[in-house]
């Protein structure tokens, strides 16, 4: 992880050393260090660097998407006349083993609507979520575990 | 232009932080609230933020609005994360419609050497 900060001094170099800050130009300097750090990576130990950079912008975009899908969801049955969910508080197994990645899923669990992070077992193996929509708790299960905790993974391994 | 594009912004946000409000009165218990709660600080406010920058157009504002909602992103869910807890502590009752508890009786209470719940596998 300590190559993303890095990369991010490298961003800010590029962009003084071009002398513009604009998204744009940030944006280039980001792929040009990601870049850089991909082919110096086997020299840093971490010769898998730059599939991880992507990897974490695609976790990026993939949060922001499930907040706007699951945000306009809660919206819509906040409005309706009936609430018809059945919530539930849901044990989800946990993989992952740093005490980062599992804070990293939690925040994330929690700042996606309709589900929200309560607590951590002590010894780490599971997550308990409060769940809006929890008719079927494997379901919720199954989709925290497969849509963050797989992406989580691979940006941490 | 890009006027209109901050107007959108602006009025989507105000009406995801209104939908929000509208769940916090809603909604049967403490927990469905927090979900409203904690939802507002997140894509309304980030809207309402995204719709400032567009409108400044300035680096100035740009990097506040970013900063604002990288700290909303970092100080929201664990808001939200510590009263959901506290409330289960303390047996808050749940909305009489709650599906399982899988959380339920998992606390070894009055032991302080025990601060979180027992997992799935419960050390003999």
């Amino acid at each position: 992880m300590t190559l993303l900060g890095l990369h991010l001094v490298l961003t800010l170099l590029w962009a003084m050393a071009t002398g513009s800050l604009g998204l744009v130009n940030l944006f280039v300097g980001f792929v040009v260090g990601g870049g850089v750090l991909h082919f110096a990576g086997p020299a840093l130990g971490d010769p898998r660097y730059g599939i991880r950079a992507l990897r974490i912008v695609g976790l990026t975009l993939f949060f922001f998407r499930e907040l706007i899908v699951s945000s306009v969801r809660v919206a819509i049955d906040v409005l309706r006349p009936r609430l018809t969910m059945t919530p539930a508080l849901i044990a989800v197994p946990l993989d992952l083993k740093h005490d980062a990645a599992i804070t990293l899923l939690a925040n994330m669990v929690s700042l996606t609507p309709g589900t929200l992070s309560i607590d951590v077992a002590e010894d780490r193996s599971c997550l308990y979520v409060h769940a809006m929509y929890g008719e079927d708790p494997d379901a919720v299960r199954r989709s925290i575990k497969h849509d963050f905790e797989r992406r989580i993974q691979e940006v941490f391994r | 232009m890009s006027a209109i594009l901050a107007g959108t912004l602006l009025l989507l946000g105000a009406f995801f932080v209104l939908v929000s409000a509208i769940g916090i009165l809603r909604f049967p218990d403490l927990y469905m609230r927090m979900h409203g709660a904690t939802k507002a600080g997140t894509l309304g406010a980030g809207l309402i933020l995204l719709g400032a920058s567009v409108l400044f157009g300035t680096l100035a504002v740009t990097v506040k609005a970013m900063t604002v909602f990288v700290f909303l992103l970092l100080t929201a869910p664990v808001a939200a994360h510590v009263l959901g807890r506290a409330a289960h502590h303390d047996d808050v009752p749940k909305w009489d419609r709650t599906g399982v508890d899988e959380l339920e009786g998992r606390y070894d209470r009055g032991n302080p050497e025990h601060d979180g719940p027992a997992g799935m596998t419960p050390k003999g």
